[in-house]
């Protein structure tokens, strides 16, 4: 799902940081607020970016016959809401841009909005939509981390696409080939994530339950169920 | 719910392993030599990138390469080494406080941790709870 260094024309690179600029002063703000309200979260926050560092380091094989990585964002989204893992994202990305030479400074935008943004406010939103429906947390967890995996990595085919038009197909024939790369080869590959997250989430409720009553995502509406 | 954790492991293991032989090798190249199997997406989309537009060319290059891929991998493991450090940790410090609860509970109820009724009853609260859903 990185973006390789330079390999966004430079307005598209400047777009991509701009977008994403507004989700970046909010996530601190929101992570902030909530650290402030109740310090002692601070903990089950590192669980979330530790889990986010881990699994974006883990390359896994795919049916494509390529490898790639899962997120990690989608436990950090239901737990604290999607701002908050913007800036967590953007340590991931960055550790990675600098040390690694793994996605870059100047596709950090485009990245960050694929990884950071769209998939953790993904996840929160198919999160909040199955509670609503009063379907099993389990299969809500489950199906918020996995589709928010995916749809981090269509993102970015969309963001290639954008950037680079096939120029007998257009933005159309060039989304097919990026998409075959990244969200074809991470179909199996969100549902590990997914079923990841169940398994994390699975040993909160079991020795956390009172911390995750506090969260608001997740807190009043596990408290109702 | 033990046993539904290891299936759900045991279906992430599967899901990890079966690509292997399920995936078709890599197509021969126009120089006769199959691509690389099982090489990273990201590298992949660079090779479309250089399909699409063959006469783009990267405006930026990275500040600091990893000197090779042993020392690429040598940080890929210590990124995962220290998120996995800080979850097993929290999940040690979780599973011990929890049991220390329940034996402060008991003592406080007055009954001997070994009697009939008590601990049997938290184990099952603690199961039941996480089959809440």
């Amino acid at each position: 799902m990185h973006i390789m260094e330079g390999f966004l024309p430079p307005a598209h690179a400047l777009g991509w940081s701009l977008a994403a600029l507004p989700f970046v002063a909010l996530g601190v703000r929101s992570l902030r607020r909530q650290l402030q309200a109740q310090p002692e979260q601070r903990m089950l926050l590192g669980v979330a970016a530790a889990f986010s560092f881990t699994l974006s380091a883990l390359k896994l094989p795919s049916v494509t016959g390529s490898c790639s990585h899962p997120t990690g964002v989608g436990l950090g989204a239901l737990l604290f809401g999607p701002a908050a893992m913007v800036p967590v994202g953007l340590v991931v990305l960055l550790f990675q841009a600098l040390l690694l030479a793994h996605g870059g400074l100047t596709t950090l935008g485009a990245n960050l909005f694929s990884m950071a943004i769209v998939g953790p406010f993904v996840a929160a939103g198919l999160f909040r939509a199955g509670r609503a429906l009063a379907l099993p947390l389990s299969a809500c967890v489950f199906t918020a981390a996995a589709l928010g995996d995916l749809a981090t990595y269509v993102t970015t085919a969309i963001q290639l696409a954008w950037a680079f038009p096939d120029p007998a197909g257009g933005f159309a024939g060039s989304f097919a080939k990026f998409g075959a790369i990244f969200a074809i080869t991470q179909i199996p590959l969100a549902i590990s994530e997914g079923l990841l997250t169940v398994l994390v989430v699975n040993a909160l409720r079991r020795f956390n339950a009172e911390e995750l009553q506090k969260l608001p995502l997740f807190g009043q509406r596990e408290a109702k169920a | 719910m033990k046993l539904r954790n290891w299936l759900i492991l045991a279906a992430v293991v599967l899901l990890t392993v079966l690509p292997l032989w399920l995936a078709a090798p890599p197509a021969i190249g126009p120089d006769g030599i199959p691509g690389e199997h099982f090489g990273g997406a990201d590298n992949k989309a660079q090779e479309a990138i250089g399909e699409i537009a063959p006469g783009y060319k990267p405006w930026f290059s990275p500040l600091l390469e990893p000197a090779s891929g042993e020392i690429a991998s040598l940080l890929f493991a210590l990124q995962a080494a220290l998120g996995a450090g800080f979850i097993g940790y929290w999940l040690g410090a979780s599973v011990t406080r929890e049991r220390l609860r329940r034996e402060m509970n008991e003592k406080l109820n007055g009954k001997p941790a070994g009697s009939e009724a008590a601990p049997t009853a938290s184990a099952q609260s603690g199961e039941s709870a996480a089959h809440a859903d």
